[in-house]
């Protein structure tokens, strides 16, 4: 299985996504963001980062670039699409997943290791966690705070649409906790948090077990593994 | 700079400067002495045209030229030993050193100083200064992989510390994570010396394997002079001279537009353009352009090359195009590289930095004239030796005089202070010095950084050293610490460098890594007053022998001279960084224990020294004595000890004993996982012939806390006992978050982890969140 990753000329977790989806067992595939081809992937992950900078809102230029008319149609059709930070911001801007990213509240960018609660396993992206299960995944984001309109809030959470919610602490402001969401067929999620530095022992957040032992990311790459597989 | 002083109604050509020998110059608004102009006036046969006037005044100011220090910086190429040169690959006097990891690979690392604009402006200030180091990373050719920060802040009190905390740690946090370098440590310190004189000292690292070094060198008759990346804008123009070598002083005329404005998008996409065509092997030589923008990467290319360069000015694609030829070669707009192409690869060149969006122009070629001329509008406006400008700038041996207070001080020794005996007196000093700025948790700043970004950061902040993996197959890598103790330096510059050179040598150490080379960053006061140049004189000699007795090399690093508000001289405070490599990053060792009933073992001995400590700072408001004894060939020992303990895994936790002694040890390794410990000091006491306060506070060196799983104990005493090395157990793990832990010195006070963690962790977020 081929799992696409984009390049943005600011992207900064690039390589890092490429690396956990090489341990969860897929090839990555560097795509470029000038580029209108998608090599044959299975699936898709936009990266961390800047995109273009960022000094307009967060992924707004980045969801014109010229891939994202692929990338766009290929959600569209059903292919699994994961944003990360800076693509989950992306993903909003070009209307695919719905709400916004704003500052956080607090105005100063974060990095800690993030209790989430996986709030739906119906999604492409989260099918090898239990429901209901907590897990440990680094945040790191100067704008994450999560919004919506209310009648949005209330359909994501009535659809199950909310898939991550932060636990124990709320780290940007994020409405209802939320810390990532799905599109209705459940091929494209979006999250704040970061699941590729949580893929290799040794390089994660630290655990009660050992330090820097934590890999609750690398079931979201072998989600789409299975669900592309299956 | 006063910019009428240099607006010319018509363009100063080398014609017309031998023409008009007599006009008068702005040199002594530029910075130059009457003795410098006249010294430039003799090497030009004429008097300099404008443009000129402003290379010299730049390349020649204490930033770029080290006239001040350059005497006693030899040193560190003397003092060196045939082990020393063993791994160094490049040494002192390139953009960064780089030394030899093993397996192919080398790692290049530099500290430097953004000191004096981070006042004016501390977020462009510092965020800047995060560009500037990772920029000389880049132009030797290798990958950033890491940067780190040395800060020194006023009193954490007082209304102004606020604003520059917050525009400091905004500037590094904005520039930083968005080039996607992880921030894994650094050392943050509140004291009023400091107040109107911040001290920001930014570290790089990078790696690169071995055929992929690139030097700062212009060869080859005929080869492309190109600069690329942002375009030259008005901003920082003078900053170099101007800022660097005046003092702050109130009432002043306001400076903020010398300094430079940075855009993190545009170094990180340098820096994958910059990788793209050193793999592609397009580039012959490189320099960044940073202080003095053109002006030192021209002539320092040239003077590092065949010595002689072409270069038309209107070539320069422009921010503004009003900029006149003195502003355009003094601009120092950050993003911007120098690049020597040999014509047959400019073609391929152009490819590379078209593919992102680089803006890239040619200025000229590689001459063998031996004179850097420039053109602007079709007119020569600078003909000279390069050399003059960039290498033969004037050496200054400085007066020194001994601090007519130094004895006094030394005198003034904390032993005399009262000491507390009784349980809930050291309870609540221990816990006064928890919460002290400087060693309370320093959460509220190091959350502000991204220190995952690269998927390699194997330990970072608050472990005591950052350690990055360089081979994803082997596991190779390398940890690095920055220290400075100012109060120590204050007392003893010669042993307060050793000191600042050994702690962090002890915390790469502590990581398990073997401590490999040097970078320091050197900021002191006026070099014309005599007693700050006997300061720096102290503390150079003591570092260059300190570094000869620890068998590490200094690779580079950087000077920052006028720190200072009106004739008030900060401490004198050299900034250390100690570089270690690590066979496998999986054997590194944290800095807390995180399992219970894993014995802890204190190595080393401990006397009555709270000279200069925290202790004797907190409690008592006390400054004076003789700092700690150092003993280098005793660190050295500990070293190899901790390295031999590292790869035969036998210790689960190791932290070094520095500030604020056992306690802030204890502290942080009680605090790392939350689980307690009790420990004895009966043992200590009686062996040391010292009292609990002794025990707990004072920084005696060459010490360091263990945490032995109990099935290694037998084998963890052998190897000390083999070593030579002091060891005593003073007590256990106990206790997790979980089921309640606590730290209990026995017989003395117990801290519950909650109460621990709330006075360590309140601090600075009362101040500044």
């Amino acid at each position: 299985m081929r799992i696409g990753v984009v390049t943005f000329p600011g992207s900064l977790d690039d390589r890092d996504a490429a690396r956990g989806i090489r341990i969860a067992g897929a090839e990555p595939v560097a795509l470029w963001h000038g580029d209108h081809d998608l090599q044959g992937v299975d699936a898709l992950v936009l990266p961390g980062g800047f995109s273009y900078g960022d000094y307009l809102r967060c992924g707004a230029i980045a969801a014109h670039s010229p891939i994202m008319t692929e990338v766009i149609a290929a959600a569209n059709s059903g292919m699994p699409v994961l944003g990360i930070c800076n693509g989950f911001q992306m993903l909003t801007e070009a209307h695919l997943l719905p709400g916004g990213l704003i500052r956080n509240e607090k105005g100063s960018f974060v990095c800690r290791d993030q209790r989430l609660r996986v709030q739906s396993v119906e999604t492409q992206w989260t099918s090898a966690f239990e429901a209901g299960e907590e897990i440990v995944i680094p945040l790191k984001n100067g704008e994450g705070g999560y919004i919506a309109d209310r009648d949005t809030i209330q359909r994501l959470e009535e659809e199950g649409r909310v898939v991550f919610r932060y636990l124990g602490y709320n780290p940007n402001g994020s409405m209802n906790d939320i810390a990532g969401v799905a599109n209705e067929r459940g091929n494209v999620v979006g999250l704040m948090p970061h699941p590729e530095h949580a893929v290799e022992p040794g390089f994660g957040p630290d655990t009660s077990a050992a330090m820097r032992s934590g890999v609750d990311g690398l079931r979201i790459f072998r989600s789409v593994l299975e669900s592309v597989l299956a | 700079m006063p910019e009428s002083a240099l607006q010319t109604p018509v363009v100063d050509t080398v014609d017309r400067a031998a023409e008009t020998p007599e006009r008068e110059q702005p040199y002594a608004a530029l910075g130059l002495k009457d003795d410098e102009y006249a010294k430039i006036r003799e090497i030009l046969g004429r008097r300099p045209t404008s443009g000129e006037l402003a290379m010299y005044s730049v390349m020649w100011s204490e930033h770029c030229s080290y006239k001040s220090s350059k005497v006693w910086l030899r040193q560190f190429g003397q003092k060196v030993s045939p082990a020393m040169k063993k791994n160094l690959m490049v040494g002192m006097g390139e953009n960064a050193g780089v030394i030899d990891v093993g397996e192919g690979w080398a790692v290049t690392f530099k500290i430097e100083s953004h000191n004096h604009p981070s006042y004016i402006e501390p977020f462009q200030g510092a965020a800047t200064g995060v560009g500037g180091i990772v920029r000389d990373i880049i132009s030797m050719g290798a990958r950033p992989v890491a940067v780190m920060d040395a800060l020194r802040f006023g009193a954490i009190d007082s209304p102004d510390t606020a604003r520059v905390v917050h525009g400091v740690v905004g500037g590094i946090s904005f520039y930083g994570n968005c080039l996607g370098l992880p921030n894994i440590g650094g050392e943050t310190w509140f004291d009023p010396v400091y107040q109107a004189n911040p001290l920001v000292n930014a570290l790089a690292v990078g790696v690169l394997r071995h055929e992929d070094l690139h030097l700062a060198n212009a060869r080859g008759v005929g080869n492309k002079v190109v600069l690329f990346g942002a375009r030259t804008g008005g901003d920082g123009i003078g900053g170099a001279s101007i800022l660097a070598s005046d003092t702050f002083s109130e009432g002043g005329p306001t400076k903020r537009p010398a300094v430079q404005v940075g855009d993190p998008f545009a170094e990180k996409v340098l820096i994958e353009c910059c990788l793209e065509l050193f793999r592609g092997g397009l580039v012959e030589g490189i320099q960044d352009l940073g202080a003095a923008g053109i002006s030192c990467a021209t002539s320092e290319l040239a003077s590092n090359g065949d010595g002689g360069m072409a270069i038309d000015l209107d070539a320069v694609l422009l921010r503004d195009p009003s900029l006149t030829a003195e502003e355009i070669l003094m601009s120092e707009s950050q993003e911007r590289m120098m690049a020597i192409v040999e014509p047959g690869k400019l073609e391929g060149f152009l490819a590379v930095t078209e593919k992102w969006d680089v803006e890239t122009s040619v200025l000229g070629e590689v001459t063998d004239t031996g004179r850097l001329r420039i053109t602007w509008h079709d007119q020569l406006i600078v003909d000279v030796d390069p050399r003059t400008v960039a290498v033969d700038s004037p050496v200054y041996e400085r007066p020194i005089a001994y601090p007519t207070w130094i004895d006094a001080l030394n005198a003034d020794s904390a032993s005399d202070l009262p000491r507390p005996s009784e349980g809930a007196e050291l309870r609540e000093q221990f816990l006064r010095l928890t919460a002290s700025p400087n060693l309370a948790d320093k959460g509220w700043i190091t959350d502000q950084y991204d220190r995952y970004v690269l998927g390699n950061t194997a330990l970072s902040f608050p472990d005591d050293a950052g350690m990055v993996r360089v081979d994803e197959e082997s596991g190779l890598g390398f940890a690095v610490a920055t220290d400075a103790n100012g109060r120590y330096c204050y007392l003893d510059p010669y042993h307060g460098a050793q000191l600042a050179l050994a702690e962090a040598h002890r915390n790469v150490a502590a990581t398990g890594a073997t401590p490999a080379a040097v970078s320091d960053c050197l900021n002191f006061g006026s070099p014309e007053n005599p007693e700050v140049m006997w300061q720096f004189s102290q503390a150079v000699e003591g570092l260059a022998d300190g570094c000869l007795a620890l068998e590490i090399p200094v690779t580079g690093g950087n000077v920052s001279l006028y720190n200072q508000t009106g004739t008030q001289p900060i401490h004198p405070t050299p900034v250390v960084a100690v570089l270690g490599v690590i066979d496998d990053v999986a054997k590194r060792i944290p800095s807390g224990w995180q399992d219970e009933g894993h014995n802890l073992y204190l190595l080393g001995t401990t006397a009555l020294e709270l000279d200069g400590s925290a202790w004797a700072g907190v409690v008592h408001d006390h400054l004076g004595g003789r700092p700690p004894a150092v003993d280098l060939q005793r660190e050295k020992d500990l070293a190899g000890l901790l390295a031999a303990a590292a790869s035969e895994s036998l210790v689960s936790a190791a932290h070094d004993l520095a500030d604020g002694g056992l306690a802030q040890t204890l502290v942080d390794g009680v605090l790392r996982f939350g689980v307690g410990a009790r420990v004895w000091l009966g043992e200590l006491c009686e062996r040391d012939g010292i009292d609990a306060a002794t025990a707990l506070f004072s920084e005696s060196t060459g010490r360091v806390l263990v945490s032995v799983p109990r099935d290694e104990d037998v084998r963890f005493r052998g190897l000390c006992e083999g070593r030579g090395y002091p060891v005593l157990r003073i007590g256990v793990t106990d206790g997790t978050p979980e089921t309640g832990s606590t730290l209990e010195v026995q017989d003395v006070f117990r801290i519950p982890l909650e109460e621990l963690r709330a006075a360590s962790n309140a601090t600075l977020p009362a101040h500044f969140a």
